[in-house]
């Protein structure tokens, strides 16, 4: 009952104050056509060798910003092992066959989408082959997933963790703990007023991300938004716990390279598999690094919710720990 | 007569730090009550521990008889804090929305009360905008209206009227004593001495101690002086606690 009100009062606010609800939507969006814009480039310069084809076919492929070298296989095979070459075209029964180098996935984009264009003009068909790797993506698709739920989280946690933060600074905790609402009325009513709007921010980013931007996307588009509310709703616990160590708006903001910049590292932008186990341990301790799996598996690898669970379990966890604590946390604004 | 509020032997740390002294007040139904003094002399903090947002390091605290903090007892009181605790962005209705919805009054309740209150301070004319274009003395208005929201028998009152003008003042306190009447319970910190002149009874605190407990007549009578402010005074008043 308490909770209802409590939730139509934040809905209220939103509505009110357009600028946090335009910074929860709008913000994300901005950044991640932005981060489009520079990985998902198709401008690096490009070197390929060329191996027993006949040269008005390579005249015919070379392009601005690609390179074709004629080459023997030999030589080209060593090119390829010390990454000097991009990619290997050669003939295979009239067929021209692209051994992309593969271990930069933006290069491979890019050499990928400049010879499909001068082949295209002649009609030509072509096999694609890795020598180093097998994916096919471009490094934006590759980090979309994790960026969606990063810009989710990172977001999510900045404004809810400020909004419960206000309400502490502006008196307004007080006041409502004066009257017969429960401690854990005013954390389920936050969780309720900002997950609804939290359901709205993700379709709208999870959707601009997929059809938009066109990051790829074998899975479920409904297991991405599941994914995406439940990294809200454990980013919306954990700021709202957090925002409780803090005494103003500008201590909050300190608490980001703290509490936000260390799950960049783990949630999959940047390989951890080498690195030392206590390394890995930290990892496992944090939940974007969850989420983002789980969002890779989805979007990637097309995963079924059994190979997923997992992951939607922990972020669950999660929120019901920070839920927990927080509830105890406000004790010290009443001790009932 | 009925006792509203009990304090016994009350005494309050932060930290390592003694607030409040040995305190014993009872607070009878119907009466208005007055805590006078100087600033930082513990009246906020004994606000506090009466409304169940503190629990006092030692002592008991009753609210109608039952031991504080009590999640039954919240319903019982309004409660107007020091400082306004008013959404911004929420429109003065809006708020009074709020809070009256927090005591689970039914939704035509809510809008009689509302409109009610409004009229009360005086800002049935200026209910429809947000709250951060209100004036202080507004905002002061506001909140008191919204601790009056759900007709509670006992009022707690942390300085109302600080930022309200005279005229409106006294019709504030017009209010105050109608509502006693109706056998209203109204406590209230001040150290505005007119006020001080309009409780019931009265208690001097000083340094979280209580000096001196009566009306405020036998306080006068019994130092013969002629007015409060030679009371609070005495009491310790001029100099800080
Ligand atoms: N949360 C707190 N932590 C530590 N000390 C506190 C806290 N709240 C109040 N105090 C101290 O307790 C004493 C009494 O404060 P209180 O707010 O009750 O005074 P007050 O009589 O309401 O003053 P004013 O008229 O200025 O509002 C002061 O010395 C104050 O510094
Ligand atoms: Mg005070």
């Amino acid at each position: 009952m308490n909770t209802a009100a409590v939730i139509k009062r934040i809905l209220r606010q939103f509505r009110r104050d357009k600028r946090s609800a335009a910074l929860m939507i709008a913000a994300p969006l901005l950044v991640l056509t932005l981060m489009w814009l520079v990985l998902d480039t198709d401008e690096a310069a490009v070197e390929i060798a060329a191996v027993g084809v006949p040269e008005h076919f390579v005249e015919s492929i070379e392009t601005e910003g690609m390179t074709v070298t004629v080459m023997e296989e030999q030589e080209a095979e060593e090119d390829l092992d010390r990454a000097e070459i991009d990619g290997m075209l050669q003939l295979e029964d009239g067929v021209p066959v692209l051994t992309l180098e593969g271990s930069d996935p933006n290069t491979s984009g890019a050499v990928r989408s400049k010879l499909q264009k001068q082949l295209s003009e002649q009609s030509s068909p072509i096999e694609w082959e890795y020598w180093n790797g097998s994916s096919e993506l471009g490094l934006f698709d590759y980090v979309g997933p994790a960026l969606i739920g990063f810009f989710v989280f990172f977001f999510v946690f900045i404004v809810g963790g400020v909004s419960f933060l206000r309400e502490r600074t502006q008196g307004t905790l007080e006041r409502l703990l004066a009257s017969p609402i429960r401690r854990s009325e005013v954390v389920f009513g936050y969780l309720g007023g900002f997950g609804l709007f939290t359901i709205a921010q993700s379709v709208v980013i999870a959707a601009y991300s997929i059809y938009v931007l066109d990051v790829f996307m074998a899975g479920n588009f409904l297991y991405v938004l599941l994914v995406t509310i439940l990294m809200a709703l454990t980013a919306l616990s954990l700021g709202t716990l957090v925002s409780a160590f803090a005494g103003n708006e500008f201590q909050m903001i300190q608490f980001i390279p703290l509490v936000i910049v260390p799950q960049v590292f783990f949630s999959g932008l940047f390989p951890t598999e080498g690195l030392a186990e206590w390394v890995q341990v930290v990892g496992n301790l944090m939940p974007l690094t969850y989420g983002a799996e789980a969002l890779r598996d989805i979007m990637l690898r097309g995963a079924s919710w059994e190979s997923f669970q997992m992951e939607v379990f922990i972020l669950i966890g999660f929120t019901a720990l920070f839920t927990a604590l927080n509830i105890i946390a406000l004790k010290k604004h009443r001790p009932l | 007569m009925e006792t509203a509020v009990e304090m016994n032997s009350i005494s309050h740390w932060f930290g390592k730090l003694q607030v409040i002294h040995d305190v014993d007040l009872n607070v009878e139904k119907g009466e208005i009550y007055g805590l006078l003094g100087p600033s930082g002399s513990g009246k906020t903090t004994l606000v506090k521990l009466m409304t169940g947002l503190l629990r006092p390091s030692e002592g008991v605290v009753k609210l109608n008889g039952e031991k504080m903090p009590a999640l039954k007892q919240m319903k019982q009181f309004g409660f107007m804090a020091q400082s306004d605790a008013l959404y911004s962005e929420l429109t003065g209705r809006e708020n009074l929305d709020f809070f009256a919805s927090l005591y689970g009054m039914s939704r035509k309740d809510r809008r009689l009360r509302m409109e009610h209150v409004l009229d009360m301070v005086n800002l049935t004319v200026d209910a429809s905008r947000p709250v951060h274009t209100y004036s202080g003395g507004m905002k002061r208005r506001l909140s008191l209206a919204a601790s009056l929201i759900h007709e509670p028998d006992l009022i707690i009152l942390d300085e109302p009227t600080v930022g309200i003008d005279p005229v409106l003042r006294q019709s504030i306190w017009n209010e105050l004593n109608r509502l006693r009447d109706n056998g209203v319970t109204i406590i209230v910190t001040t150290h505005v001495m007119d006020e001080a002149e309009k409780c019931g009874r009265l208690a001097l605190l000083r340094g979280g101690r209580m000096m001196a407990e009566d009306t405020p007549f036998r306080l006068k009578s019994k130092l013969e002086v002629s007015s409060m402010e030679e009371v609070f005074l005495h009491y310790g008043g001029g100099i800080r606690a």
